[in-house]
């Protein structure tokens, strides 16, 4: 494998990707992702200079609209599927 | 003989005469399903009291002249990334368990315009992260052909459904060929449209620049027919497109007299299946007999679609899957200790193996000091990809290949070489890079019995080109049960 990935690696992507793996898990993570990359590298044999990164298929516009209320998302089907909820808010563990 | 053997078409026309009403045909479909699903497990939800007094509004809209379209009243199975008020919307995943969507996927409301009942939810692989169905919380969908393999995926259940003949049609989604791949294995047709086409408002996102929504059925009338009403230009999509070209119907014409047909040498390389090039070949041949051009050529570019499109994929669902978070909607841990702690341990419970795969892939090549040198390679790369096409579109009306490079694998084989699994949407994925329609169709069965499927590809807004072209080969051919219809 050419893509050995740290310890430090795996936990700083563990933070970016909001997940806590078991040692096991970070052991798995860590040749999983090795291993992808390696055959990612793949991509190294082409040359891409002066080639702009494409992010749409074809080409298209920003959609523009007016910015006017409405009331298609009413609070209480907004609130509906909360795990918890406090009146018309989303309760979350306390964070201060 | 039963209502389900018949396409979505021939069912309508039945409901529409008034020889069976839609209560029938749900009542039948119901039935199918309670007799078989213990075998295909297609579906994750299936709620038969709403699918009764759907059916019941439905007849009174025809009988009021309200539904009057080809769909109307025909039983319709939708995969479980599309949300449906009121019921059950999983993705297959532990994390969305218990969501009840408030609102419903424009794709299925525009089916609901068109009179469709709506029979369940379909299994799929966890939020569409898969190749063979078998990474459902739910448990792994089987292949109606051979319940010991798997029916594809990740619109595994969508297709399996279909041919279990549990319903008429169905929706899947498609970002890398989970719609092709497991018709291809379930001896299905379905169809990838052009991006934009249908709206993704209310599709569970996995890879955005990549997933489309589209039908499965028994033919190829059916899937023109189903495009048509679930195509729609939807201001809440801002990447749909108004076009005006979506009677796709009238291309059902079995007519190939000069359509010049592509064939690209690279797809017929290392890693296919002997049977699925001769079958593939042999379409190709029908469709010459029939006075279409067929020529080979090089598409070139074809390995590095894979990679660049784990790297978008994972990218993309790294950012879309970061919602999950036991806040809003869905699962939540138990013991936590303050906010952090209960967005990691939710999501990390929540979430199955192969989605924190993804996920983890993702948030590497976006992080700093990788974004250049992965995220934007393979953005860079999927140019080059759309490049190709064109050339290759410069040249041909259609493009024709197999759908994947084998039929259906054993239930237990692909999952433990994840790049494995992923080398088998080896012929489907650069048609999601390159935003492109494309459509697969049976084509034959192996030595073992197994389904296999022939893909065409067409350019941008090409789907008139593929339906034509699908629809003169499958004049030459029957359908096929399966031995679970």
């Amino acid at each position: 494998m050419a893509n050995i990935i740290s310890d430090e690696t795996i936990e700083y992507v563990g933070i970016l990707a909001k997940l806590e793996l078991s040692a096991e898990e970070r052991e798995n993570a860590k040749k999983d992702i090795g291993e992808m990359l390696d055959y990612i590298d793949k991509l190294n044999e082409l040359d891409t200079s002066g080639v702009e990164p494409m992010s749409h298929a074809f080409p298209v516009n920003n959609v523009f609209r007016e910015d006017v209320p409405s009331e298609d998302d009413g609070r209480e089907k907004t609130l509906a599927n909360a795990p918890e909820r406090g009146g018309d808010s989303f309760v979350v563990p306390k964070t201060i | 003989m039963s209502l389900m053997n018949l396409t979505a078409v021939e069912l309508g026309k039945k409901i529409k005469a008034g020889e069976v009403s839609v209560e029938e045909a749900a009542k039948e479909a119901l039935a199918a399903a309670a007799k078989k699903e213990k075998a295909v497990n297609s579906f994750v939800t299936i709620d038969e009291e709403k699918v009764l007094a759907q059916a019941k509004e439905v007849q009174r809209g025809i009988d009021a002249g309200k539904y009057t379209g080809p769909l109307a009243g025909v039983p319709a199975a939708v995969k479980d990334n599309m949300c449906t008020e009121g019921m059950l919307t999983t993705c297959s995943s532990k994390i969305l368990g218990n969501f009840v969507p408030t609102y419903t996927c424009e794709a299925v409301l525009n089916l609901e315009r068109a009179g469709a009942v709506i029979i369940g939810k379909t299994n799929m692989d966890e939020f569409a992260m898969g190749s063979t169905t078998e990474t459902s919380a739910f448990g792994a969908t089987k292949n109606p052909w051979n319940t010991e393999h798997v029916p594809g995926g990740s619109s595994g259940g969508s297709c399996a459904a279909v041919a279990a003949e549990e319903c008429s049609y169905a929706l899947g989604s498609d970002t890398g060929g989970s719609i092709r791949q497991p018709s291809s294995f379930c001896g299905v047709t379905g169809m990838k449209p052009t991006y934009g086409t249908v709206s993704r408002y209310g599709l569970i996102a996995y890879g955005s620049s990549l997933d489309q929504i589209g039908p499965v059925a028994k033919d190829v009338t059916d899937c023109a027919v189903i495009l048509e009403a679930i195509a729609s230009h939807d201001k809440k999509d801002s990447t749909s497109i108004e076009r005006k070209d979506c009677d796709f119907s009238t291309a059902l014409v079995d007519d190939v007299w000069g359509m010049k047909i592509g064939i690209p040498r690279d797809y017929f390389g290392e890693g296919l299946d002997p049977e699925v090039r001769d079958a593939v070949m042999a379409a190709a041949k029908e469709l010459e007999k029939k006075g279409a051009v067929i020529e080979e050529f090089d598409l070139s570019l074809v390995e590095y679609a894979i990679p660049a499109y784990y790297v978008i994929a994972c990218a993309e669902a790294s950012s879309n899957l970061a919602r999950f978070d036991g806040v809003k909607y869905g699962y939540r841990t138990d013991g936590f200790a303050g906010l952090h702690n209960m967005y990691k341990k939710t999501r990390s419970e929540g979430f199955g193996a192969e989605v924190k795969r993804r996920i983890m892939l993702g948030s590497f090549v976006l992080s700093s000091g990788y974004y250049d040198a992965y995220y934007l390679k393979a953005l860079r790369t999927k140019a080059l990809i759309k490049q190709a096409f064109d050339k290759a579109f410069e040249k041909y009306d259609v493009i024709l290949g197999p759908a994947a490079p084998t039929t259906a694998p054993r239930i237990g084989d692909s999952l433990s070489d994840p790049i494995k699994m992923y080398l088998g949407d080896i012929y489907t994925i650069s048609v999601n890079l390159a935003g492109l329609p494309g459509i697969s169709l049976p084509c034959g069965r192996d030595s073992g019995g197994l389904p296999i499927g022939v893909q065409l590809i067409g350019n941008c807004f090409g789907e008139k080109e593929i339906i034509r072209a699908a629809y003169a080969f499958e004049q030459t051919r029957e359908y096929e049960h399966s031995p679970l219809a």
